[in-house]
């Protein structure tokens, strides 16, 4: 058994929240870069140019890429060997969001009841996912999901009889739907298989991947490529306002499903693809 | 981008906004409101029941935006556009109280469309996700009403080359629809 205390876990939150909303990651910035490069329309070249532009900014001067910095996600792997003190580690996670967000100078846009409707004024509570797997070791990963993508994702509980066909037309009627409005060149993650709430989950992880990373199984290696070249064939491009480069990437994350069911998610990212993981 | 951009300076009036068509590039100075989904509610509300607005909607420029905190020393943090058919249900009302232009991201509806075209007003889009970018143009920046919605607070911005685009012009015309006819390849 390996003893964490929770308060080694609040710095290095804070310091995650900040670096991922300061500094673009490289693999989101070449497929910019290459998108500006190919991109036919030039008012899309001139968007992806102010993007590249826009991501230099925020890593000179240390402010966030986007206003919008997001709802605090998080995908915790707690190794079963470890034994957490000092506190709870949902607790110690929120702290960590809590300060990170105040010193970062990153906008608070959580509210505390959807209906009501008062901002908490500190970006909490952040939403967590925890998993237990082998080891004595944690790790974290941090995305920072914002709200104008967030509101394109749309979860179906297809049929079986609609097969894999039936997946595409979901997807690329999704997208078309999205037009503009989750500031293109998104990221398109989609969840297929598992429950309800499970289908969801995954395609919110797919999400994590690195651009130009190619899917383990060839299956959906090969459907993710089928799909970006359809998605890209839309004509939505930069902003929405005509162009080839619609999507950076398509992931696709799959899960055991029951015989009755075929979920599909569609979870949708901007092109500020921001996350950032630690491991204790 | 390459295509010349022309200046334009608010408040703005019908000669100005007849200039502008779809797809012109446009560098924005003088004074802007920022208004977002909870600032038009009480703003739309207030002009139900007849009251007056934090300020004078007639010929000005509403920013949908909801800043980043400013960093000591700047006016305001990043700051760019939110998604714009949030507003739908909020915007012909404003539009009718006056106000010239909106400036977001993505689509507006056609009733939206229809009241630009009647009022000789138009539709910007700035670019989403481009906020460090856009908080350059943004000089000074002043909160004058609902202090209270934090982020989402009213804020008067005085900006200067402000960068956008028509998007939906006084004359119906959709810089979406157009681009995308034109690069659809399905």
């Amino acid at each position: 058994m390996r003893e964490i205390d929770v308060n080694e876990v609040i710095p290095k939150v804070r310091q995650m929240c900040m670096d991922a909303n300061y500094f673009l990651g490289d693999d989101v910035k070449s497929a910019l870069v290459n998108a500006e490069k190919n991109e036919e329309s030039p008012v899309g070249k001139g968007i992806l140019s102010d993007i590249i532009k826009n991501s230099e900014i925020a890593r000179d001067q240390q402010v966030p890429m986007c206003q919008d910095t997001g709802f605090a996600v998080f995908f915790v792997e707690i190794g079963q060997d470890v034994h957490f003190t000092g506190g709870s580690i949902t607790d110690a996670i929120n702290e960590g969001v809590r300060q990170g967000y105040a010193d970062g100078y990153l906008r608070k846009s959580i509210l505390g009841d959807p209906i009501q409707r008062v901002n908490t004024k500190d970006n909490t509570p952040a939403v967590i996912h925890y998993d237990i797997v082998p080891g004595n070791k944690v790790k974290i990963i941090f995305a920072a999901k914002g709200g104008g993508s967030e509101n394109m994702s749309e979860i179906r509980m297809m049929k079986p009889s609609d097969g894999v066909e039936g997946l595409k037309d979901f997807v690329l009627d999704r997208v078309r739907r999205s037009g503009g409005n989750p500031c293109p060149p998104i990221i398109v993650g989609i969840g297929v298989g598992g429950t309800f709430e499970k289908c969801a989950q995954i395609a919110k992880k797919s999400l994590l991947r690195e651009i130009g990373s190619k899917h383990p199984d060839p299956y959906y290696a090969a459907l993710e490529a089928e799909l970006l070249e359809k998605v890209n064939k839309i004509g939505i491009g930069p902003q929405g306002l005509g162009g080839r480069t619609t999507a950076l990437a398509v992931f696709i994350e799959a899960h055991p499903c029951h015989i009755a069911s075929f979920p599909v998610a569609v979870n949708i990212q901007c092109h500020a693809a921001r996350h950032k993981e630690v491991i204790i | 981008m390459s295509e010349e951009k022309i200046k334009i300076t608010t408040p703005l009036t019908d000669d100005v906004v007849r200039k502008l068509k779809i797809g012109t590039q446009v560098l924005i100075s003088g004074t802007i409101y920022t208004g977002r989904d909870a600032a038009h509610k009480k703003m739309t509300d207030a002009l139900g029941k007849g009251e007056p607005l934090p300020f004078d909607p007639k010929g000005q420029i509403i920013y949908f935006v909801g800043p980043a905190p400013a960093k000591p020393g700047k006016p305001i943090g990043s700051a760019g556009p939110t998604t714009s058919y949030r507003m739908n249900a909020y915007s012909p009302a404003m539009l009718d109280a006056g106000l010239k232009g909106m400036i977001g991201k993505g689509q507006m509806s056609e009733e939206v469309r229809d009241k630009l075209k009647e009022h000789i007003a138009c539709y910007f889009l700035a670019i989403g996700g481009a906020g460090a970018l856009i908080a350059k143009s943004i000089k000074e920046a002043e909160i004058i009403a609902y202090d209270d919605l934090g982020p989402e607070a009213v804020r008067k911005l005085t900006v200067e080359d402000f960068p956008a685009i028509v998007t939906f012009d006084c004359y119906g015309g959709n810089l979406f629809e157009e681009g995308v006819r034109q690069y659809s390849r399905e």
